[in-house]
C-alpha cells in the first residue's frame, strides 16, 4: 500500500447511552485504497461508520480526514470535507424521484456546472437509473436502489466513501457488480472506500486492506490478500 | 337561483382563505409533524402589527407587506425559541405547547391592544358587481382569489422546482439521510415554520376585514374551519388542503344561507367528525402500497 493516509482514526470511543459500543478503535485508510471492515454481528461495524460521519458523537478519540480533525464538525458539513456515507438500508428517499435523489447529492456544491457534469456521469455509469429518472424511490428494485444510493454519493465527488453493508439483501450477481464498480472507481478516480460487510468473502475479494472487528475493537488489520490466503489467520479471526 | 350563485361565490371566497390557512397547517405538519394549534393566534398577532403600521403610515399596502414579514419572522421565532426545545417523542407535547402559545399570544395582544373589536378596512370594495341582474364577485373577492392563487402556485412551484424546495422535502421525509447529503435540516425546519406562518398571516389579513374586525380571538373560528379543511384533505397533502378549504367554505356558506348562520360552527364539527370516522387519513391521503 502506498500513499498518504486519507483517514486516520485514533482511540475512537462511541456508542448509544452509557455503554460504549466502540472501545478505542484505531484504523487508517491510505488514499486511493479500499478497506473492508468485517466481523460478527454486534462487533460495532455500523457504529464505527456512524461515529465517523458524526451521526453519533464519539465520547473520546480522534477522526482525521486528509489531515483535518473532524471533531465538532456538524454532520451536514462532512460532505463538504469530502466524506460521503451511504447508510445501512441505503437511505434512498422513497418519496422523491430518482432524479431528485441524485440531484440532492450535489445540491451543496458551489460549482453548479461540475455538479451537473457529475450527475451526467452517474447516469452514464448506471444506465437503468437514466431510464427511470421520473420513477419514485419506492418503485425501484433492490439493485436499483443500491445504484441510486451509490450514485447519489458519487454526485458529490467524495474523496472518502463510507458504505454500510452494500451486499445486504442483494443477489450475488448484483453484489459482484457493485464490488467491481468500487474497484473501477478506485483505479479511475482515486476514490477511497471504507466498507463494512457481513459478506466477508466478497468484501476481502475487492479490498486492499481487511480490518477485523470484534466486541468494539479492531483485532487485526492486514492486507486483504493475507487475510484471504493465510489459512491460520482466517481461521483465528474469521472462523472459516 | 340568484341566492345559490351568491352563496357559491361567497363560499368559494371564504373557502380560499380556509384553503390558505389549511395549507399553512399542512406545511408545518409535513415539515415538523406538529399540528400548529397556535397558528390562528400567530396570524392575528401579525395582523395587529400590520394594522398598527397601516394606521401610523396611512398605507394599507405597507401594512399588508408588514403582516407577511411579521408572519414569517414569528414562525421562525416560534420554531427557534419554543418548538425546538419541545420533546417530540409524544405527539401530544407539541400540541400542548402550541395551546400554551395560543393563551400567551392572545393575552399579550389583549394587554397591548385591548380586547374590543377594532374595525379593519378592506382595500377594495366588498359590494358585489352585478352581471345580468345577478350579484357575482366583489372586487375584494377577486383580490382574495388572486392573492391566494399566487401563494398556492408559488409554493407549489417552489417545492417542486427549486433546490430549496427539494431540500425542504428531503429534510421532511428523511432528516438523517438529508444531513448526510449536506442539507441543513434545522434550517429547513425553520424555513418551513416561517413560510407556514407567513401564509397564515396572509390568510388573516384577507379574512379579518370580512368579519367583525380585529380581535385577539379573530381567527379562532377560522382556525377550526381550516383545521377541518386540512383534515378533509389529509394533513399530508397540500392539494388536499386547497380542495378541502374550498369544500368547507362552500358547505358553510350553504348551511349559513339556507339553514341559518347559527348552525355553521356545528356544521364544521359534524364534517370534521364524519371525516375522522369514515376516512381518518383524509380524502386525499396517498394510498400506501406497503410500508417498508
Amino acid at each position: 500500500m502506498s500513499g498518504e493516509d486519507l483517514l486516520v482514526v485514533r482511540g475512537l470511543v462511541a456508542g448509544y447511552g452509557a455503554a460504549p459500543v466502540l472501545q478505542a478503535v484505531d484504523l487508517s485508510v491510505p488514499a486511493g485504497t479500499i478497506a473492508a471492515v468485517v466481523g460478527a454481528n454486534g462487533a460495532g461495524k455500523t457504529t464505527l461508520l456512524r461515529a465517523l460521519s458524526g451521526m453519533i458523537r464519539p465520547t473520546a478519540g480522534q477522526v482525521v480526514l486528509a489531515g483535518e480533525d473532524l471533531r465538532g464538525t456538524p454532520v451536514e458539513q462532512l460532505v463538504r470535507r469530502g466524506m460521503a456515507h451511504v447508510p445501512e438500508g441505503r437511505g434512498v428517499i422513497s418519496e422523491l424521484t430518482v432524479d431528485e435523489n441524485l440531484r440532492l447529492g450535489g445540491l451543496w456544491r458551489r460549482d453548479r456546472a461540475d455538479a451537473g457534469r457529475a450527475l451526467d456521469e452517474v447516469y452514464q455509469l448506471f444506465e437503468p437509473l437514466a431510464r427511470r429518472r421520473r420513477h419514485l424511490g419506492h418503485q425501484l428494485s433492490g439493485g436499483e436502489r443500491q445504484m441510486l444510493a451509490l450514485g447519489r454519493a458519487l454526485v458529490g465527488r467524495p474523496r472518502l466513501l463510507l458504505l454500510d453493508e452494500p451486499s445486504l439483501g442483494l443477489a450475488p450477481r448484483v453484489v459482484a457488480r457493485t464490488m467491481a464498480l468500487l474497484r473501477q472507481l478506485r483505479d479511475r478516480t482515486g476514490l477511497t472506500v471504507l466498507l463494512v460487510e457481513q459478506n466477508v468473502r466478497s468484501a476481502l475479494a475487492v479490498a486492499d486492506q481487511g480490518v477485523v472487528m470484534a466486541l468494539g475493537r479492531v483485532v487485526i488489520a492486514a492486507p486483504a490478500t493475507q487475510l484471504r490466503d493465510d489459512a491460520d489467520l482466517r481461521h483465528a479471526y474469521l472462523g472459516f | 337561483m340568484d341566492r345559490f350563485v351568491f352563496l357559491t361565490i361567497d363560499g368559494l371566497s371564504r373557502g380560499a382563505v380556509y384553503a390558505a390557512f389549511a395549507l399553512a397547517l399542512v406545511l408545518i405538519w409535513r415539515a415538523a409533524r406538529v399540528v400548529n394549534f397556535a397558528q390562528g393566534a400567530m396570524a392575528v398577532a401579525a395582523a395587529y402589527v400590520a394594522y398598527t403600521v397601516a394606521a401610523e403610515t396611512g398605507s394599507y399596502w405597507l401594512g399588508f407587506v408588514v403582516a407577511i414579514v411579521a408572519g414569517l419572522l414569528l414562525g421562525a421565532l416560534v420554531d427557534r425559541a419554543v418548538m425546538r426545545f419541545v420533546d417530540h417523542t409524544s405527539p401530544l407535547n407539541p400540541v400542548i405547547v402550541a395551546l400554551g402559545l395560543v393563551l400567551l399570544i392572545q393575552a399579550v395582544l389583549g394587554m397591548l391592544y385591548g380586547s374590543e373589536f377594532r374595525p379593519a378596512e378592506a382595500p377594495f370594495s366588498r359590494s358585489a358587481l352585478t352581471v345580468g341582474g345577478i350579484a357575482v364577485l366583489s372586487p375584494y373577492d377577486l383580490f382574495v382569489f388572486a392573492a391566494i392563487g399566487v401563494v398556492v402556485v408559488g409554493l407549489a412551484w417552489m417545492f417542486s422546482r427549486t433546490p430549496v424546495g427539494l431540500r425542504m422535502r428531503a429534510a421532511a421525509f428523511a432528516p438523517e439521510v438529508s444531513r448526510l447529503l449536506g442539507v441543513n435540516v434545522g434550517g429547513m425546519l425553520t424555513l418551513g415554520w416561517a413560510l407556514a406562518s407567513g401564509v397564515g398571516a396572509l390568510a388573516a389579513m384577507l379574512v379579518i376585514p370580512t368579519e367583525l374586525g380585529l380581535h385577539p380571538h379573530a381567527m379562532d373560528l377560522v382556525f377550526v374551519s381550516a383545521f377541518t379543511a386540512a383534515v378533509v384533505g389529509g394533513l399530508d397533502s397540500p392539494p388536499g388542503a386547497v380542495v378541502g378549504g374550498l369544500v368547507v367554505g362552500l358547505l358553510l356558506s350553504y348551511v349559513s344561507g339556507y339553514a341559518g348562520s347559527d348552525l355553521t360552527p356545528l356544521a364544521v364539527l359534524v364534517l370534521l367528525l364524519a371525516v375522522l370516522l369514515v376516512r381518518p387519513g383524509g380524502l386525499f391521503a396517498p394510498v400506501v402500497a406497503r410500508r417498508v
